[in-house]
């Protein structure tokens, strides 16, 4: 199945039936799944005027109590940025997807990994975060949904799948869990009408007050504290003996896997450390890491965005090389292998 | 003694924020009391606007949700399309629904979205201290038409009750005023028409509610409604400009 359609099928098994997005390359393969599939399952598939009703249409949707969704690529989610920071602050979860495309601006419709900044950082304004996954085979596409929607559904925080063109278009080989696996879970805050049984209920971003603002703000930075805690994810691959640890994830990681092993035909001894939830960023992972190994490459596709949360970590203990490509160029598994043994000083 | 007139239930006690003389208070009003003559406070939900009645989430006892600016007809589409058999409105001023949202209303009542949109026309930008708005009229002095609204520099206001009319989304689309009780009346009669139109699952409904802003205008509350009669009412005519509600079943 292809990533983009096994997404899409994963999100209504996981108790998603409403939909809002707007077209663009190389996600449309979710919305027509959706289209399709919808109205077959009691859902609603809406194709909104623009990106931005799309993720307000979300908003709605999540503030009623539903499971909800958009997806785009990377321009398209620039313009979701003031519904996202709108749904943040009024403690909302949803599911938003990015299939990244090379940028800026228009940029291009190949794969590419530099929304990294966007979604972990710069995802609308204000004191926020957004939990963050990152897949990197098909079927880590599938079980994502079903984890991001429990964790936004449990922290009350919007939920961002970030993909990219490449795992969007891959056909792999995937299995669904069972659709009573998407555990439910009360919203007592949902705006459903009172029914004369509660008093109202209010969703909310305006907090005039400076004190309760910030005392706002505080309360939901105790939260991310938490998922800072409890929910950082990460793979890794023959790391046991690694002098040297390639950082990657998604679609690079893939990569670096390919390079590790033929790496460790030569005899060198280099692992990889797979982040899967881009934030929180797995720290406890790389933080282990720097205490073991020499040095760390990061090889994303991108002028060099994830390689800041490493270095915070490693915080100059050990040396933090890059290897990227940009602008929907993917680097070969040949080209990262170069910049090992260029880094392990083994033969060229 | 008799109780001759009383604050309607679905208000809730909250001192309002508007300014003396300014009319949301009358149209919030009515607003309220549509919802509690027609029994519908525990199924609504209300969407407020940013400008001047942002904080309306605050005034009503039915759910409510506090929108970005002009994204509120989005915001209800997402709740009505998840909770159809509930009520949906939303609650805006020009700048929100005639400036910033115009994608959202038009499309919103281009689907023929079941909701129901109070849009209140006061020609001005009341919350951010009297800027010109879309439905600024030729001539207007506003902070930034110092020297009046130069249609050649600054462009022609929108009809948003002409312009939607020419949708077949719409299934209700009135111009009132709250000038005088005569057409408090009106006003209060088209809004319940517009509630109940959603009830009935006919589509989209707006009621365009010409209005004042005294303070922004310059003039006192009295002065403020004469100002209105002599020149918004010329200038955006008060009728019904879509009515499909007798049509058919749906």
């Amino acid at each position: 199945m292809k990533g983009n359609e096994a997404l899409a099928e994963a999100a209504i098994r996981a108790g998603c039936r409403h939909y809002f997005g707007y077209p663009i390359t190389p996600q449309t393969e979710i919305a027509a799944y959706m289209a399709k599939r919808m109205p077959k399952v009691g859902g609603t598939f809406l194709q909104a005027e623009s990106e931005v009703a799309a993720i307000n249409m979300v908003l709605g949707a999540a503030a009623a109590g539903v499971r909800a969704m958009t997806s785009s690529s990377s321009p398209g989610i620039s313009l979701k940025s003031e519904g996202i920071s709108y749904i943040a602050a009024c403690d909302l979860p949803c599911l938003i997807v990015d299939v990244m495309r090379g940028g800026p601006g228009l940029g291009g419709i190949q794969p590419s990994q530099a929304d990294y900044w966007q979604v972990t950082r710069g995802l609308g304004h204000g004191d926020k975060q957004l939990l963050v996954f990152a897949p990197s085979t098909v079927q880590e596409m599938v079980d994502t949904v079903f984890n991001a929607y429990h964790k936004a559904d449990t922290y009350r925080i919007p939920a961002v799948i970030l993909a990219d063109g490449m795992l969007g278009q891959m056909m792999e080989p995937v299995s669904f869990p069972d659709e009573d696996k998407a555990e439910a879970i009360e919203k007592p805050w949902a705006t459903n009408g009172h029914k004369g049984k509660r008093t109202h209920n209010i969703v909310n971003s305006l907090l005039l007050k400076p004190e309760q603002l910030e005392q706002t703000v505080f309360e939901r930075a105790k939260r991310y504290e938490q998922v800072k805690q409890n929910e950082q994810l990460w793979e890794e691959y023959r790391m046991e003996d690694a002098t040297l640890a390639v950082v990657a994830y998604g679609a690079s990681a893939r990569i670096a896997m390919n390079a590790i092993d033929a790496a460790r035909e030569s005899g060198l001894q280099v692992g990889l450390i797979r982040p899967i939830s881009l934030w929180p960023f797995p720290e406890k992972a790389i933080e282990a890491a720097a205490g073991k190994v020499q040095g760390f490459l990061c090889v994303e596709m991108s002028m060099g965005q994830m390689i800041e949360d490493v270095r915070l970590v490693v915080s100059g203990r050990k040396p933090v090389a890059f290897y990227g490509r940009t602008g929907g160029i993917i680097p070969t598994p040949d080209e990262v292998l170069c910049e090992i043994k260029k880094l392990m000083g083994g033969e060229r | 003694m008799a109780i001759v007139y009383k604050k309607p239930s679905t208000l809730t006690d909250a001192t309002l924020s508007y300014c003396p003389g300014c009319t949301h208070g009358i149209i919030q009003k009515l607003v309220a009391e549509t919802i509690e003559e027609l029994g519908i406070d525990g199924i609504t939900i209300g969407v407020a606007p940013v400008g001047c009645s942002v904080t309306a989430y605050d005034y009503y006892t039915c759910d409510m949700v506090q929108a970005a600016h002009g994204r509120a007809p989005a915001v209800a589409t997402g709740l009505k399309r998840s909770l159809p058999d509930n009520v949906v409105f939303t609650y805006q001023g020009d700048g929100d629904l005639a400036a910033i949202g115009t994608a959202e209303t038009v499309h919103a009542a281009t689907r023929g979205e079941n909701i129901t949109v109070i849009f209140v026309n006061n020609a001005i930008y009341g919350m951010t201290g009297g800027q010109m708005a879309p439905t600024t009229l030729p001539g207007q002095v506003t902070q930034t038409t110092p020297y009046g609204r130069d249609p050649k520099v600054a462009g022609w206001p929108v009809h948003v009750c002409e312009m939607l009319a020419t949708l077949d989304g719409p299934a209700y689309l009135e111009r009132v005023t709250v000038c005088d009780i005569p057409n408090i009346r009106k006003a209060k009669a088209a809004i319940k028409k517009a509630f109940q139109a959603q009830l009935a699952g006919k589509g989209f409904s707006m009621v365009e509610v010409v209005s004042t802003c005294p303070t922004n205008w310059g003039l006192t509350p009295v002065e403020a409604l004469d100002w209105l009669k002599d020149n918004m009412l010329p200038y955006y005519p008060l009728g019904v400009y879509k009515d499909k509600t007798g049509e058919g079943e749906n």
